[in-house]
């Protein structure tokens, strides 16, 4: 399995209202096809290291490499198009456009690739919503959609350029046990074709159930184990 | 194909909200409206006084003057001694140009020049029974003179015919017409300063709308005239000129008096008050439209400002998923564009339809002007400069707020 992700010696700081360590020393990989969860209380840093391993964020000290790709001293411009290519996310909240239809939310970052003519990016986000269970909705206005509706249209975004690996913050922090339970096996589907999934969240169930889980406490990882196969 | 979505998601933003973007799209329309109909109808103003200053008047005048001082012999022979001389007589200078016609063909044949009409002109009285008045007559040849000043279209009765066919035939001025109380057909007796007289026709009447104009002048024929004052046919007292591009009457005037030696007056030192007026009316015209834009461009400035804000959550999404800072300015830029160009394009539209009722309103300026609607004038160049200063405008308004909205950090938006 090859590398996708390395972190390496990641420190991080927050100088609001005070100097203040976020992250200290965070050193780990990702596998090629792994799913992987990272737990931890509240505070204790784990949504600030995804936001940096998502590239928004390059206020750090050490290396992040991901799809072979050294991302420390990147422009802006390289790091958005980097993102459009390998990266997907899914927020907590559910973030789309409000404007625009379901199927026009999950294009966009398609088009923006520009790898594929309108009319197979298209074909592409039904098909995406169709995995997701939302094309019926397709092309209902993002706003008339009901919360864990826009969850799920976010994830079929998340999915539209089939990135490398795919983000999650909290990604069925909205949704009903049904529903996580349809995301779960989505994402399950996707690290078996080779995609990464990394998942931030508090549902210890969801993390159980993962192939790994990190344990992060005072912005450092204090655990990481394997879950067995099931 | 970046524009093309930029260009997307810009369009459903403003058709997600209409009012908002027809609210900002009237402001614009408002200020290039009243740009237009405000530049166009004092441009017109501008241009009736011009013309009917310069219609009057020609670009640059000819002339000898006559100059009665002179000192005395004993003073030019023993200059700053007590001479006393008394009853001096002021020699006989005659007020000719010499060689006139001549000079009038030679200028004629200058690149620029429009035309020139060499003229006698003096003083005169105008007898019809028992009224008297004073005034001018000029010997002319009238078609010279008509295509300078346009008199065909400035005759109020009669015709410039009268005048070919007639040695006799005299064109006066309206008000001095009515004022004698001649019409077409009429005799007139004239009597120059050297106090022959002569009895003419009236074959026309015209009107300048210029006061010292009507009043007092009068059209002979240029031999006529030069017979009543005993002179022979190449007696010339005054060359009249008009340029192509009167602006080139000044620099033209200068060489001409270089050349020939005698004085020359050009329009714009004739006219130097309207000239200022002109450029106070322009200075004024600009400054009222340009506050008008400003004001509209401060309000695209707010809207767009309004939208960034309210959008900032989307703008935190489109660069999470990949879009970059360029893609954002060109959203809100594409917005501000659209904004300015059809807010633009509608203002044009009632500038003109606001100037076009303008220019058929009627207007009573009275007998003396030729004037009986608003001067307006329609320049192509006045709705390219509308056009453009509104798409500036709203450009620049529209460039800081997108330039913010580029400038969003995700990280702090989607963490909440």
């Amino acid at each position: 399995m090859n590398t996708v992700l390395s972190a390496q010696h990641v420190n991080k700081y927050f100088y609001d209202p005070e100097k203040f360590q976020v992250l200290k020393e965070v050193t780990f990989t990702v596998q090629q096809g792994e799913f992987l969860s990272i737990v931890g209380k509240s505070g204790c840093g784990k949504s600030t290291l995804l936001y940096l391993l998502s590239t928004m964020d390059t206020d750090y000290e050490g290396e992040i490499e991901m799809a072979g790709t050294k991302l420390k001293g990147r422009s802006q411009d390289f790091l958005s198009h980097f993102r459009n290519e390998h990266l997907g996310f899914v927020f907590q909240f559910h973030f789309l456009l409000p404007e625009f239809s379901a199927l026009q939310n999950v294009m966009l970052p398609g088009l923006k690739l520009g790898k594929y003519p309108e009319k197979e990016v298209e074909e592409r986000a039904m098909e995406k919503l169709r995995l997701i269970g939302m094309a019926d909705y397709a092309r209902k206005p993002a706003s008339k959609l009901s919360g864990g509706q826009q969850q799920r249209v976010a994830i079929a975004r998340a999915l539209i350029n089939d990135p490398t690996i795919v983000m999650g913050d909290e990604p069925t922090g909205n949704l009903d046990r049904a529903n996580t339970e349809n995301v779960f096996e989505i994402f399950r589907g996707l690290a078996q074709k080779g995609q990464t999934i990394i998942a931030v969240t508090h549902d210890p169930d969801f993390a159980a159930r993962t192939d790994r889980v990190i344990e992060m406490s005072d912005g450092m990882i204090i655990a990481s184990h394997e879950n067995k196969v099931q | 194909m970046d524009i093309r979505i930029a260009s997307q998601i810009a369009q459903t933003h403003l058709l997600a909200k209409k009012r908002q973007t027809l609210v900002a799209m009237l402001g614009v329309t408002f200020g290039i409206a009243m740009f237009i109909t405000m530049i166009s109808f004092m441009q017109g103003v501008n241009q009736f006084l011009e013309d009917s200053a310069l219609d009057a008047s020609p670009h640059i005048r000819l002339y000898n003057e006559v100059n009665t001082q002179r000192p005395s012999l004993i003073d030019q022979l023993n200059p700053g001694n007590f001479n006393v001389v008394y009853h001096q007589k002021p020699k006989d200078e005659l007020a000719r140009i010499k060689n006139g016609i001549a000079i009038a063909e030679r200028i004629e044949k200058e690149p620029g020049v429009l035309g020139v009409s060499p003229q006698v002109a003096t003083q005169a009285f105008y007898n019809n029974g028992p009224i008297q008045l004073s005034g001018t007559i000029s010997g002319v040849d009238i078609e010279r003179e008509n295509r300078l000043y346009k008199l065909n279209t400035r005759l109020k009765s009669g015709s410039l015919r009268g005048l070919q066919s007639n040695p006799d035939g005299l064109l006066m001025g309206a008000v001095l017409a009515r004022k004698l109380n001649v019409r077409v057909g009429d005799k007139v007796t004239v009597t120059t300063p050297i106090g022959s007289t002569r009895v003419l026709r009236v074959v026309g009447t015209f009107g300048f709308g210029v006061g010292t104009v009507d009043n007092t002048k009068s059209y002979a024929n240029l031999s006529t005239v030069q017979e009543m004052l005993q002179k022979d046919p190449s007696y010339i007292t005054d060359v009249h000129i008009k340029m192509v591009d009167p602006l080139q009457a000044i620099p033209f005037g200068q060489r001409l008096r270089a050349m020939y030696g005698y004085y020359t007056e050009d329009w714009a030192t004739a006219n130097t008050a309207i000239l200022a007026g002109e450029k106070i009316r322009n200075v004024m015209t600009f400054v009222v439209s340009m506050t008008l834009l400003v004001v509209a461009g401060f309000g695209i400035y707010n809207i767009m400002n309004m939208t960034v804000i309210n959008k900032i959550k989307d703008i935190a999404i489109l660069k999470a998923t990949g879009f970059d800072g360029r893609d954002i300015i060109a959203i809100f830029l594409l917005q501000a564009i659209f904004i300015g160009f059809s807010g633009g394009l509608l203002g044009l539209l009632i500038g003109f339809g606001l100037s076009y009722m303008l220019s058929i309103t009627p207007f009573d300026a009275g007998d003396f002007l030729s004037l009986k609607t608003f001067p307006v004038i329609f320049d192509p160049k006045y709705y390219v400069m509308g056009i453009l200063f509104g798409v500036i405008t709203t450009v620049l308004a529209g460039f800081f707020p997108s330039r913010k909205a580029a400038q969003v950090d995700p990280v702090a938006i989607l963490r909440g």
